[in-house]
């Protein structure tokens, strides 16, 4: 089989580059089911970037959701034995922020279960990079570490919900709100300190690696650089290692995610178009033994990239009418279907753009 | 609109002061001073696009990547929690989100208390914090109007001095939040084009400092 690949639209030929990179890496292809039993996304809401799910009764009576994630669905269909590595490219079903609407949402992502190491996050990471890298090579990987944030951020409050308004204003790199919060719930300054250092703490893994060791020495808490670093070292000999940021801004929800969380930006897309991590919490709520780590690439973020319009609907348009010869018409449409695209019609008033027009209308000649 | 700093500034007197600021930052645009409509002022030189936006779309026009940062009140980032950063307090367009109600007004738990509001989010995250059922009454300007007319028993909204609301009988009863402008960047710009924004942020920092 042959293709043009001038046929394919930019998310498509994305897809396509992206299965055979994960494929290179021996992750297999994962297809499933559209539907999913509601009660699966009722029992972890929160794991889900929206909570409204579309649902509807089956003829059996029972409850099913569109999906609206695909990491739960792959969870919930394999079984602890052994290590799998796999890859999807589905349609998921959410509200958008930007509408307040149900949105149909192309994604394409990766997903290890089982014995999960430091080597196994270095190659989620690796292949984020390298997914960023097919869509544009000005692009920025920013990985944290939810253990880290979270030692640091434990050791200010035990409180639950002081901790989450911490969080949250880590995330929005607004340490003048926790500067504020402590104040409020009478955390000393010098308790605020290390986290307000960590969040200063941002540029490529090679040059604040040292600094953040520095810190969690300070905070106890080595064992999690060490593991952060470890896992950033299958990235080191790359190329793309500078692109690497370490960024802990970067916040999942710690119900579900613990260790390496990533996220990553494309120069010219607004937000981020990536998103992964490690998530063992989720696979235990979920009764399973293994561990997990995985990421998502929402191709929804992607429309405006790649596809340009050359100014043509059309290569070609040829006008006919019925004192056009036959042979002639279809002579000459095969020999402008070989070298492009080709419109044929009889309607004159036609409103495509075309690079050429070939008139066979009666004995008109062009 | 990609090497330059794209700046959305909120149309108004907190915008020239946020101007003033920024120019005294090194990032000055004499046009943005001349007297026309012009919505877009840029200085090449300096590496800086401004645009006067509605103050309530600052926010948007950031989160969105059209701007890559922008100067928005802390009642906009409360309401619509947009994905930004809040990179700043800038100190200026103090002012405080506040319950106010009738002078006397005592509340009476046995009834779901009847809100009225612009800020529908931070009105039910206050009273939903204290466990308090209410029913909010989402209007978008003359908030003051309401508990006079009986529609609702209280107000939530922006109080700056408070003349307004004693002009009209009603009094401060408790106090949400204080409010002041923020520096917000959108978070892939940030990304891209951070060594500007952060000596940007400096500068603005030292300025508050000295």
């Amino acid at each position: 089989m042959n293709i043009d690949d001038r046929v394919l639209s930019y998310a498509e030929r994305l897809t396509f580059s992206l299965r055979e990179l994960y494929s290179r890496y021996g992750y297999q292809p994962y297809r499933m089911s559209k539907f999913e039993e509601y009660d699966l996304y009722s029992r972890n809401k929160d794991f889900l970037i929206s909570d409204s799910v579309i649902t509807f009764t089956d003829i059996g009576g029972k409850l099913l959701a569109l999906k609206p994630d695909v990491t739960l669905s792959i969870i919930k269909n394999n079984s602890d034995s052994g290590t799998k590595k796999l890859y999807y490219n589905e349609n998921v079903y959410r509200v958008s922020k930007g509408t307040g609407s149900f949105k149909e949402i192309p994604q394409t992502g990766v997903e290890c279960l089982g014995e999960v190491d430091s080597y196994i996050i270095g190659e989620c990471l690796y292949l984020a990079a390298m997914s960023l890298l097919e869509i544009s090579p000005d692009f920025v990987l920013d990985v944290s570490s939810l253990d880290i944030t979270g030692a640091f951020v434990e050791r200010m409050t035990d409180s639950r919900a002081v901790q989450d308004e911490i969080f949250r204003c880590l995330s929005q790199k607004n340490s003048h709100g926790i500067i504020s919060i402590c104040e409020v719930n009478g955390i000393s300054p010098e308790a605020a300190e290390p986290l307000l250092n960590l969040m200063t703490l941002c540029g490529s893994a090679a040059d604040t690696m040292p600094k953040l060791l520095g810190l969690c020495e300070s905070c106890g808490c080595t064992g999690y650089a060490l593991e952060l670093m470890e896992a950033l070292r299958v990235l080191e000999g790359c190329e793309l290692y500078s692109r690497v940021k370490l960024d802990f801004s970067v916040i999942s929800d710690r119900g579900y995610y613990n260790g390496v969380i990533f996220k990553g930006f494309i120069n010219g897309v607004p937000d981020s178009v990536l998103s992964g991590g490690r998530y063992d919490k989720l696979m235990k709520r979920m009764k399973r033994k293994s561990k997990a780590v995985g990421f998502a690439l929402y191709l929804d973020m992607l429309e405006r990239m790649g596809d340009t319009d050359d100014g043509y609907d059309v290569d070609t348009v040829i006008l006919y009418d019925d004192a056009t010869d036959p042979d002639t018409l279809i002579r000459t449409v095969a020999e402008a279907a070989q070298n492009g695209s080709v419109h044929v019609t009889k309607d004159a008033d036609n409103k495509l753009r075309s690079k050429s027009l070939n008139d066979l209308r009666g004995d008109v000649r062009i | 609109m990609k090497d330059m700093l794209n700046v959305a500034l909120p149309k108004g007197r907190l915008g020239e002061k946020v101007y003033a600021m920024f120019e005294a930052a090194g990032y000055e645009c004499q046009s943005i001073k001349e007297n026309n409509r012009k919505l877009i002022f840029e200085n090449p030189s300096a590496g800086v696009r401004y645009f006067w936006v509605k103050p309530s779309d600052v926010a948007i026009y950031v989160e969105r990547g059209a701007a890559d940062i922008g100067v928005a009140g802390k009642d906009i980032l409360l309401e619509y929690e947009p994905e930004i950063y809040e990179l700043l307090d800038l100190d200026i367009g103090k002012c405080r989100m506040a319950v106010a109600a009738p002078e006397g007004f005592r509340d009476d738990s046995r009834r779901t208390l009847r809100v009225a509001t612009k800020f529908s989010r931070i009105a039910a995250d206050h009273y939903a914090s204290k466990g308090r059922d209410i029913d909010i009454v989402h209007l978008n300007g003359s908030i003051e109007i309401a508990p006079i007319l009986g529609l609702t028993d209280v107000i939530v909204d922006i109080v700056e001095t408070g003349a307004t609301l004693k002009e009209n009988h009603l009094e401060v009863i408790e106090e949400i939040v204080p409010i002041s402008a923020r520096l917000i960047a959108n978070k892939a710009s940030y990304k891209f084009k951070n060594d500007t924004i952060d000596r940007l942020v400096q500068e603005l920092r030292n300025d508050q400092d000295s």
